[in-house]
């Protein structure tokens, strides 16, 4: 805008959403339920929190609609931590959103977790001041979600399973396709966007720079800190961990042993040291085994 | 050559590597205690100061950076890294490196929601290079530097406040430079902060 007057304050640019998603690389991200969930994350070295009612693994257990959490647990989370805290609401639930934005959390997660609100829409997100981070399985995904206004993409995995095959798979899926649109050649890429169901000038930025325009993060199914330095070598800029951390034997251990693992991830000897004596991971659920209607992971498109 | 070491645990290091080997340094990731002993200069990115800070303390390096920058070594810090080198973070005994004579505040401006860009007045102008056009800062969930000590030149100011000083070889931002095309902050850093020469 040419009539913006720079001296003064321009907050919630995009500049200042992608910044923050920046500032959020090489760390740890950790569900929570309970400010003292959060204070046992934050002092592990998480990088954030994400305030939730229940993690995915009792989602899954215990069914029924999964939707935003009550404001007051969130309010409590944000006096009990100086790092930034998330809170997810339902896909397409802009309501939700509002109120979360509301509650001034720094990062929406617009996530498959929680029961999606909107068969057909996600949020848009360019509407609002506060930036969104959204889960994907391939690259078309992500840069539909970029293209709404999500500040930071994640790989979606499967939540609540501790089974890190999915992560893994839809973390090569958008690698490898981002390496396909950098062999392309210019009037290829139309049929490419075509194909991905993805914004035009997103494809072409990402075949020219070979990277995604945001901070691209890994979720769903990291139990222990090798999985988590998994995710990372693959490529994962930093990785959320859901269920893993509180539904071990031994959280704080665990929740620290991550984010070492995540700050040492091609140190296979500091690894090895990280995950000694640990306790037991949360048991898990294979992914094999799971019916196609059981995976949270085809919520949205 | 000189190398600068770019303290690489948690917040976006990437950019202080990308823009430095950009400006023609050696440019390396710090995560252990060999590398940060050998490297000319460090950078302490943004990112969370209390997980750098931990992460520093729980693998040796806090008691090595302090004692080098004791010894003269060249820092710059944006924002986390800020507050990692204040002599004082308001209301917090979380672990530090130290060394700046300043008191900061954490998260001073508010939540996420309250981060914005600005433009930044030259304050103190020790380099021509600031005059060259305005300096554009991003502030993320930011610190404020609350008051400063008489060995510390304030080099940039917003409202009023410090965003950006110098303390000897430390030059400290409470802002972003390396989110912004403009390079003025870091080839200060390097070239009469540091007083590494020029690539040729």
């Amino acid at each position: 805008m040419s009539d913006t007057l720079w001296t003064e304050r321009q907050k919630s640019t995009w500049r200042t959403k992608v910044g923050l998603a920046e500032m959020l690389k090489g760390g740890v991200i950790m569900d929570v339920t309970t400010a003292e969930q959060a204070k046992i994350a934050a002092e592990a070295g998480a990088q954030a929190v994400m305030a939730l009612e229940r993690v995915p693994a009792d989602i899954r257990a215990q069914g029924g609609v999964a939707r935003m959490s009550d404001p007051e647990m969130i309010q409590k989370i944000q006096k009990s931590v100086s790092i930034p805290v998330m809170a997810k609401c339902r896909i397409g639930h802009f309501v939700e959103a509002q109120i979360l934005e509301a509650l001034g959390v720094d990062f929406i997660d617009e996530s498959e977790v929680l029961t999606p609100a909107d068969v057909n829409y996600h949020v848009d997100k360019h509407g609002f001041s506060v930036p969104f981070v959204c889960g994907c399985r391939d690259l078309g995904e992500a840069l539909r979600r970029i293209g709404e206004g999500a500040a930071m993409i994640r790989t979606k995995g499967e939540a609540g399973t501790g089974d890190v095959v999915e992560a893994v798979r839809h973390l090569r899926s958008v690698t490898d396709e981002i390496r396909r649109l950098g062999s392309l050649k210019p009037e290829q890429l139309m049929g490419a966007a075509k194909d991905l169901g993805a914004p035009y000038d997103l494809v072409v930025e990402v075949a020219r720079t070979g990277k995604l325009p945001v901070p691209n993060f890994s979720a769903g199914g990291v139990a222990t800190p090798a999985d988590a330095a998994l995710m990372m070598q693959l490529g994962a800029e930093a990785v959320f961990v859901g269920s893993g951390i509180f539904k071990s034997d031994d959280p704080a251990p665990r929740a620290r042993a991550i984010v070492d693992a995540v700050a040492n991830y091609e140190n296979p000897a500091k690894l090895a040291e990280i995950s000694r004596g640990l306790g037991q991971p949360m048991s898990g659920i294979a992914v094999a085994g799971m019916a196609e209607s059981e995976k949270l992971s085809v919520r949205g498109w | 050559m000189k190398t600068v070491g770019v303290i690489s645990f948690q917040g976006d290091f990437e950019k202080h590597l990308e823009r430095s080997c950009a400006l023609g340094m050696r440019a390396v990731p710090v995560r252990d205690t060999e590398t940060a002993a050998q490297v000319d200069a460090i950078i302490i990115p943004g990112g969370e100061s209390t997980t750098i800070g931990m992460l520093l303390q729980r693998f040796g390096m806090l008691d090595l950076i302090g004692g080098r920058i004791r010894e003269g070594l060249p820092v710059l810090a944006t924002c986390a890294g800020t507050i990692l080198l204040a002599e004082e973070i308001i209301g917090s005994d979380q672990p530090r490196i130290g060394g700046l004579h300043v008191a900061v505040r954490r998260n001073a401006y508010g939540r996420q929601i309250e981060s914005f860009e600005a433009e930044v007045a030259v304050s103190n102008s020790d380099w021509a290079g600031w005059q060259d056009g305005s300096v554009l800062g991003v502030f993320i969930r930011a610190p404020i530097i609350d008051s400063v000590s008489d060995d510390v030149t304030v080099i940039l100011e917003f409202e009023g406040k410090p965003v950006m000083v110098r303390q000897g070889a430390l030059l400290a931002a409470t802002f972003h430079p390396e989110l912004t095309a403009d390079t003025r902050v870091h080839e200060y850093f390097f070239h009469t902060v540091a007083g590494f020469p020029r690539a040729t």
